[in-house]
């Protein structure tokens, strides 16, 4: 097995002493992010904010070099005929693709992620996870999204976990790390807080919630406590950790809900793309609809965006 | 009477139709509706631009699977819906007379209605066949005509005519494969919610017809200039309800149909109401040398 080979760096947090999630007390909270009444300008405020900090994605199975350039194109023309707007953070997409968007976004502010270490599911070996997060940033990505295993961590094996992170980090070299904790696959919150733990332990610079391919993904509840976590650790080490939910966040409103929650719960130190990202495919067309309307005050129609 | 057999009456809430569900407003707001010796008959929601845009966006989701259904199917559930009102017309001859109609009238008009629903579920399978067309052309060419639905149509119903002008409406529209969003009669809605309770019993997939109440003169603006609504309906009001319905869509270039001298009795069973929210795909087929 290969967890002979990890290195036994870092120390793994005490994961019992990591604090019960009150349940109930975060589906208040989460009800409350949804009331706050935001006034026009500050409503556009937050659209732009959204677009600058959304990783547009594709990671299918039958995604081609053509359909990552065209996603690289509408990366860096969200929407030209309306000026001011600011690009996404990155683009999200398999090791495989990272050269091709590479060539598109060369002299573009914008990063490249990869998802790595045998995206989506993690069943493989380390030495494999290794080579396909190393392939990934030979190739030109900027950022790896990896997925954590899942099912070590559920059967208590967390050093085992703790390991390969960590193992994963040091093959990212300059690049960022973004742990995927894949939170549906993790059951309750508690566990959710302490694969947060883990992580952020580990050497993570962003905790991601989930990979897009599992029901449910991002949800607004596991995202709080994840903020909630980053947050004592901040406090317990003064070091930053990034936060990024994906998956099923395709609306502008939901987003702004999620904007509300990070100001609310980290404060604006976070309220940047360097610090809070949104996975997603099909949130920028709405975000971009909704600037739209808020500058013509007319409701509009995807018929005029292009495909993202 | 004894305090034992005082019942508690148990007044219905008139929601809207969105989507397949009867949330209420989400502005929270409602006005009364008064009998005509004044008394409220009901606490009606009023609808807002937001209800609005929800609609659509619900309207669109469901319109190409309504779209792509058999013409057969499409029939069979408008028959349906026709089954549906005819099991429920004491409450609709009810709701009518609620709204001043005489009951002879109210009987009338649901009888009129239910007919009107089979008429067009009959012409589900039918009208293809007669709008469609092959056309001569001098050129090896095979070229054919066929209709497509346009899409999403917002409709003002008319004011009058609370159920029979109503379904006079969406019954083309959606026989055709469109999708609609009706904002109902202001001073009669009461039968237009009790209709999305029939539609909602009636095999009618959520999204393909979304039914709000509220003000006219607050929301024409919004049905006319949504840029996803691909067609508009009008039935009531002078020229300046045609101004700003006409100029509004000219934006996004939708269709416009004004239906306000239609006789609701006479002029609605008429295939061409189904032809009004139609587009027309020409394809030129090449042939032999």
């Amino acid at each position: 097995m290969a967890l002979a080979a990890v290195k036994k760096s870092g120390r793994l947090p005490d994961l019992s002493r990591v604090p019960a999630v009150d349940e109930v007390g975060v589906n208040e909270r989460v009800a409350r992010f949804q009331t706050r009444s935001i006034k026009k300008s500050s409503k556009v405020e937050a659209l732009k904010l959204i677009l600058s900090m959304i990783d547009l994605t594709t990671l299918e199975g039958q995604d081609t070099p053509g359909k990552v350039r065209q996603l690289c194109q509408k990366a860096i023309h969200l929407h030209d005929t309306m000026p001011g707007l600011p690009h996404v953070a990155a683009v999200c997409v398999y090791p495989t693709m990272v050269s091709v968007a590479k060539e598109v976004l060369q002299g573009h502010d914008i990063n490249i992620a990869s998802v790595a270490t045998a995206f989506p599911s993690g069943m493989s070996t380390l030495s494999v996870k290794l080579d396909d997060t190393r392939m990934a940033v030979a190739a030109g990505a900027t950022e790896i999204d990896m997925v954590i295993s899942r099912g070590a961590f559920l059967a208590g094996d967390y050093r085992y976990v703790f390991d390969e992170i960590v193992a994963v980090k040091e093959a990212c070299g300059d690049a960022h790390l973004k742990v995927i904790l894949e939170t549906g696959e993790l059951g309750t919150l508690d566990r959710v807080r302490k694969a947060s733990v883990l992580a952020m332990h580990a050497g993570a610079d962003f905790i991601k919630t989930s990979t897009g391919k599992i029901q449910p993904a991002a949800t607004m509840q596991v995202t709080l406590v994840m903020l909630q976590a980053i947050r004592d650790f901040y406090h317990d080490t003064g070091k930053m950790i990034g936060m990024k939910p994906a998956g099923g966040i395709s609306t502008a409103k939901l987003a702004v809900h999620y904007l509300v929650m990070l100001r609310e719960t980290l404060g604006n130190a976070w309220m940047t793309p360097e610090w809070f990202r949104f996975g997603a495919s099909t949130l920028a067309n709405d975000v971009l609809m909704q600037i739209v309307k808020q500058s013509t005050g007319v409701y509009q129609s995807s018929d005029y965006f292009s495909k993202d | 009477m004894s305090a034992k057999n005082q019942r508690i009456a148990v007044a219905k809430t008139y929601k809207i139709y969105i989507g397949g569900k009867f949330p209420r407003t989400e502005s929270g707001r409602y006005f009364a509706l008064e009998d005509k010796k004044g008394n409220v008959i009901a606490n009606v929601c009023r609808g807002s631009r937001k209800d609005f845009r929800n609609a659509v966006v619900a309207a669109r989701k469901a319109q190409s699977g309504w779209a792509t259904a058999s013409a057969y199917l499409r029939g069979q559930v408008l028959y349906r819906i026709a089954e549906m009102l005819e099991g429920r017309r004491e409450q609709f001859v009810t709701e009518l007379v609620l709204q001043g109609a005489t009951q002879r009238a109210a009987e009338k008009e649901i009888d009129q209605s239910i007919d009107r629903l089979i008429y067009f579920a009959g012409w589900t399978d039918k009208y293809q066949q007669i709008f469609s067309a092959v056309n001569p052309v001098s050129s090896s060419h095979f070229n054919f005509s066929v209709l497509e639905p346009t899409g999403v149509v917002s409709m003002l119903a008319p004011e009058d005519s609370s159920l029979l002008g109503l379904i006079s409406n969406i019954a083309p529209a959606i026989a055709g494969g469109n999708s609609c969003i009706v904002l109902a009669s202001e001073s009669k809605p009461l039968c237009a919610i009790s209709f999305a309770e029939v539609l909602h019993a009636s095999d009618v997939p959520g999204g393909v017809v979304n039914i709000l109440t509220g003000f006219r003169a607050e929301l024409t603006e919004y049905f006319a200039s949504h840029m996803d609504v691909n067609a508009v309906i009008y039935c009531d009001g002078g020229k300046a309800v045609a101004r700003t319905v006409q100029v509004l869509a000219a934006e996004n270039i939708k269709r416009v149909i004004a239906r306000n001298r239609l006789d609701w009795d006479s002029d609605a069973e008429n295939p061409y109401l189904i032809r009004d929210t139609q587009e027309v795909k020409t394809t030129w087929h090449p042939i032999g040398s």
